[in-house]
């Protein structure tokens, strides 16, 4: 090991410092209201560290650098998803401080723990060998466990428990197709494993990695929340305290995606197994259920779960549109670069709209769809927030959302799954029907009580600056485009 | 130009929801904003009359979206420019019919300004993503004011509205893409000027993506039930504006993209066109005449004359030839005067609605004694819709069954019967509501006000210059379509 290793995962040793310092703060600071200050500037050190290496790797003669022999790579495709997820770490931060204020102790076990769990996220995105990605989504996934039960009460204990339970589960499927893999090719490294699928030597031909490759897709389905693996999710999402809920739709989600694309297009890009077409038939089928069971819902929380559940499948059709992947015209990777793009969306859309319900709830005291009604009144910007975020949900411009879709199913047709375009838009078509079910209850339901609700300064930041981002990466997306298309570049090509 | 033109409702929404309060200062601001719109529009519509060539005025373009090859592009020519100055005129007309709301007058108007910004983008987008983006722009305020504002069932007709509608556009989305996917480009003058081949599934199936948003639109039969409950559940403004512009979005995509960038196919599929155009008038027709709701009834003739707009499009069936440019300048006019007619109806009977508080033909009766001013411009629309000569309404369907007759002379000499029905429902209308007996409930009611006065002046008087001297409207139409036609069907 050396310095430069080190220097490669700077962002993630300082925010893992960052989560030490904030638990000693704990302890010695009486006036707790520093404690997301810290966490906030753990972050900024880890972006800045983050955009060094960005710079560091930027040029014509430098490419991606791997490091911690050669377990972790730094490419603009790892850059995105540690900015993507840093961000939502800010942003949760600052979403949840009237929700954290309100216990009297381990406000800084909140923070350290989500601090945690976005260094294994961050890992996750950067690390091209088996085992460091399995330990990455484990130094992921166990700190929201922790933070799942983090009320104490009933339900949020079972959540807790459900989520681990389940996480174990999906890792011990992950391990295995793992272990498969490495059976047949000799090697946890995915260029290897890539390099001896393209040399043909693999025993009986790189078919017989089917098992090894459906039991990792397991693993990943239940982190992704994709059917048939999703059954944790409305469970969880409604026991589960509502910041962690927020933080765990969006930046898990980001990081395992980041995992798959990785995994698949690099490791198993050559294999013999028509995987796409696999991602292809799970996004219909995540997108049909959760869209279908979401109409039926009538608690909030319930109701956003069954929705990633539905997002999670548009987010599948760019993994499945792979040969959209290869360069042609000029456009490289539509697929992978549209879930990227949707991904950024889907986070600004859906912190957004989990803010803006964490005050309301905490205003009304009931998740009950039906108890929002006249809101709109009551919290005029709040809503507004969530009606925008509703209609990003959609797929209705100038939102976030439709170019987010628009890229995703271009992406679709371009590779011949227009059946799966369609059955993306008409899934669109559907979940209109519940979203904005939601608005109306808002805006035309009666008016029970004229209180104002009120809310802190951070908290309508992060509501606001979520809100924007919805609204920006839906009429500007052009930076953002390039963005994804430099990173997935980066990992497809290599530059 | 077109930039100010498109984004000055929006910009004037927005000035409202933050900066004005009283009901009085909305009020106004709107006013000004719609009078500076109409007079916006009135000056694009001359720009694009003087020059009279029928190619693409006060264009701008500038990239959007680089790596998709998406532009943010505008540009007027003779078939858009005369819908965005009937969207002008509807968008005054359409604030003095909601000079009277009195609940949540700030939302109203932020939203009635927002859709106009909507509408103005559908009109004048020329890359096909921002058409799209418009096109679905529209949908979010339009339902807030049919379930906020309206009456009835509003919420579910409102909920109606919005699903038929993004269901179309789900179809129109994949047609988008999966022409984009063989031509590389959203460039709608660059699509219209070029053979779509290869495409990744057959060209007629394109085809049909395209015509069911747009069908759904205009609407046509089997897909034209939203428009009867929209129409009849949304407040005056609402129904002026939907039925005035927002239908008209559907024909224009149809001329627009359909026939432009697909000739072959629509010659392919006229006869398809032609029967759907036939069971919408006649089938329309026949079941406005059993409504008994004043509004539901103009809501159906409407899905009647709509389908005279289809009829002329399809007299493009033979290919080039002497009449097709008759039948689909037809078209175009057809949108234009029923877009200034049905507006003057629903702008009446709101007015109407306003007073008797009740929509109910049988319980009306003898109007006219109290409101001697609302009844004649009720007749005069009416007239005007059943096809009378000297207003607008006969030039535009003598058109369509002129451009038509050539082709399709058997379908077009049964869609004339549906003008027989026409001045059935209409006539019968009128006798019921404006004539007959006075009723008694009545007796305390007034006669249009000043603010009310002043859009049915408007209207009137445009549907008598369109009627007495088409040529205003319809060398700006031609001058387009025939070029679209001697390059597209030669």
């Amino acid at each position: 090991m050396t310095t430069n290793d080190l220097y490669l995962i700077a962002p993630e040793i300082a925010l893992a410092c960052t989560a030490l310092v904030v638990i000693v703060l704990d302890l010695v600071l009486n006036n707790k209201r520093f404690l997301p200050v810290f966490a906030l500037l753990g972050v900024l050190v880890s972006v800045l560290f983050t955009l060094s290496l960005c710079a560091d790797i930027s040029g014509s003669s430098n490419g991606p650098m791997t490091g911690l022999f050669a377990t972790v790579v730094v490419d603009k495709f790892a850059i995105f998803f540690k900015l993507l997820i840093l961000s939502i770490v800010a942003l949760v931060a600052l979403g949840s401080v009237d929700f954290v204020n309100k216990f009297e102790d381990s406000q800084g076990e909140f923070y350290a723990l989500i601090l945690l769990s976005a260094v294994g996220m961050m890992l996750m995105a950067a690390t091209k060998e088996l085992i460091s990605i399995y330990i990455s989504i484990e130094l992921a996934t166990l700190p929201i466990a922790a933070l799942a039960a983090f009320m104490k009460t009933n339900r949020s204990s079972e959540a807790g428990l459900k989520f681990l339970l389940l996480a174990a589960v999906s890792s011990a499927f992950l391990l295995y197709g793992m272990v498969l893999v490495y059976g047949f090719t000799g090697s946890t490294h995915l260029d290897v494993i890539a390099a001896t699928v393209t040399a043909g030597a693999v025993p009986f031909g790189s078919s017989v990695m089917l098992a090894g490759i459906a039991l990792i897709v397991v693993g990943f389905g239940f982190k992704i929340s994709m059917v048939p693996f999703q059954m944790w999710v409305p469970d969880v999402y409604e026991g589960s305290p509502t910041p962690v809920v927020a933080f765990l739709s969006v930046a898990s989600k980001a990081a395992a995606f980041a995992v798959i694309l990785r995994v698949f297009y690099i490791g198993f890009g050559g294999v013999n197994v028509d995987w796409a077409d696999m991602f292809a038939v799970l996004a219909a089928l995540s997108m049909t259920t959760g869209n279908l069971v979401a109409m039926m819902q009538t608690n909030i929380k319930r109701l956003l779960g069954y929705s990633t559940i539905a997002q999670a499948g548009y987010i599948l059709v760019g993994v499945a549109a792979i040969t959209a992947a290869t360069p042609d015209g000029g456009i490289v990777g539509l697929g992978p670069s549209g879930v990227l793009f949707y991904l950024a969306g889907y986070a600004a859309t859906n912190l957004a709209v989990f803010f803006a319900i964490i005050v309301i709830n905490n205003n009304i005291n009931s998740e009950l769809i039906s108890d929002f009604a006249g809101v709109a009144k009551r919290a005029p910007l709040l809503s507004g927030v969530i009606a925008i975020s509703m209609i990003s949900l959609v797929g209705i411009p100038p939102t976030a959302g439709f170019m987010g879709k628009l890229y995703l199913f271009n992406a679709a047709v371009s590779s011949d799954l227009i059946w799966l375009a369609v059955v993306g838009v008409l899934n669109s078509v559907i979940s209109a029907y519940y979203y904005l079910r939601v608005v109306k209850i808002m805006y035309l339901g009666p008016v029970e009580s004229e209180s104002r609700i009120t809310y802190s300064l951070p908290v309508l930041i992060a509501v606001v600056v979520a809100a924007i981002g919805i609204l920006m990466i839906g009429m500007v997306p052009g930076p953002l485009f390039e963005f994804t298309e430099v990173a997935v570049k980066s990992l497809l090509v290599g530059i | 130009m077109l930039t100010f033109t498109l984004f000055l409702p929006l910009v004037g929404a927005l000035f409202i929801l933050f900066f004005v309060n009283s009901p009085r200062n909305v009020r106004a601001v709107a006013l000004m904003i719609a009078l500076v719109e109409l007079g916006l529009a009135s000056i694009v519509f001359w720009t694009v009359s003087q020059d009279g060539s029928g190619s693409f005025q006060l264009v701008e373009k500038i990239a959007w979206v680089q790596s998709l090859n998406i532009q943010y592009f505008l540009g007027v020519d003779g078939l858009s420019a005369p819908l965005i100055l009937l969207t002008g005129l509807l968008t005054l007309c359409a604030v003095f019919a909601s000079w009277y709301v009195e609940d949540r007058v700030k939302e109203h108007f932020f939203w009635m300004l927002t859709l106009i910004t909507a509408v103005m983008g559908v009109f004048m987008a020329l890359d096909l993503v921002l058409f799209f983006v418009f096109w679905e722009l529209e949908l979010i305020p339009m339902y807030f004011l049919i379930s906020i504002w309206g009456t009835g069932r509003k919420e579910y007709s409102a909920m109606k509205f919005l699903i038929f509608t993004i269901a179309g556009s789900a179809f129109m989305l994949i047609g988008i893409l999966v022409v984009f996917l063989s031509s590389g480009t959203f460039d709608m003058t660059e699509l219209a000027g070029s053979t779509l081949t290869n495409l990744l599934i057959p060209t007629q199936l394109v085809f049909l993506l395209f015509f069911v948003a747009f069908a759904i639109k205009l609407p046509i039969w089997p897909v034209h039930t939203w428009l009867p409950d929209a129409h009849t559940d949304a407040p005056t403004a609402g129904s002026v504006i939907l039925a005035g512009v927002l239908i008209k979005m559907g024909g224009y995509g149809l001329i627009r993209i359909n026939t432009a960038m697909f000739p072959e196919t629509t010659r392919e599929y006229a006869w398809l066109i032609v029967g759907l155009a036939l069971v919408s008038v006649i089938y329309g027709a026949i079941v406005t005449l059993r409504q008994s709701d004043l509004k539901r009834l103009i809501a159906y003739s409407s899905v009647s004359h709509m389908g005279l707009v289809l009829l002329g499009i399809a007299s493009l069936g033979a290919g080039k030839s002497a009449v097709a440019s008759v039948g689909l300048n037809g078209s175009a006019m057809q949108m234009f005067t029923h877009g200034t007619i049905t507006g003057l109806m629903f702008l009446v009977v709101g007015q109407i609605y306003l007073r008797t508080h009740t929509r109910f033909i049988p319980d009306l009766g003898g109007l006219v004694v109290k409101m001697p001013f609302l009844c004649a411009a009720l007749v005069i629309s009416g007239l005007a819709s059943l096809g009378l000569p000297g207003l607008s309404g006969f030039v535009s369907e003598a058109l369509v069954f002129l451009g038509a007759f050539h082709v399709w002379p058997w379908p077009v000499a049964i869609c004339v019967f549906g003008i027989v029905l026409t001045a059935g429902y209409i006539l019968w209308m009128i006798q019921r509501v404006v004539f007959g007996p006075e009723s008694d409930k009545f007796s305390g009611i007034t006669d249009a006000r000043f603010p009310e006065i002043v859009p049915v002046v408007l209207l009137v008087a445009s549907i008598l210059v369109v009627g007495l001297y088409p040529s205003v409207i319809s060398d700006v139409f031609s001058s387009t379509l025939s070029e679209l036609i001697s390059t597209r069907f030669g």
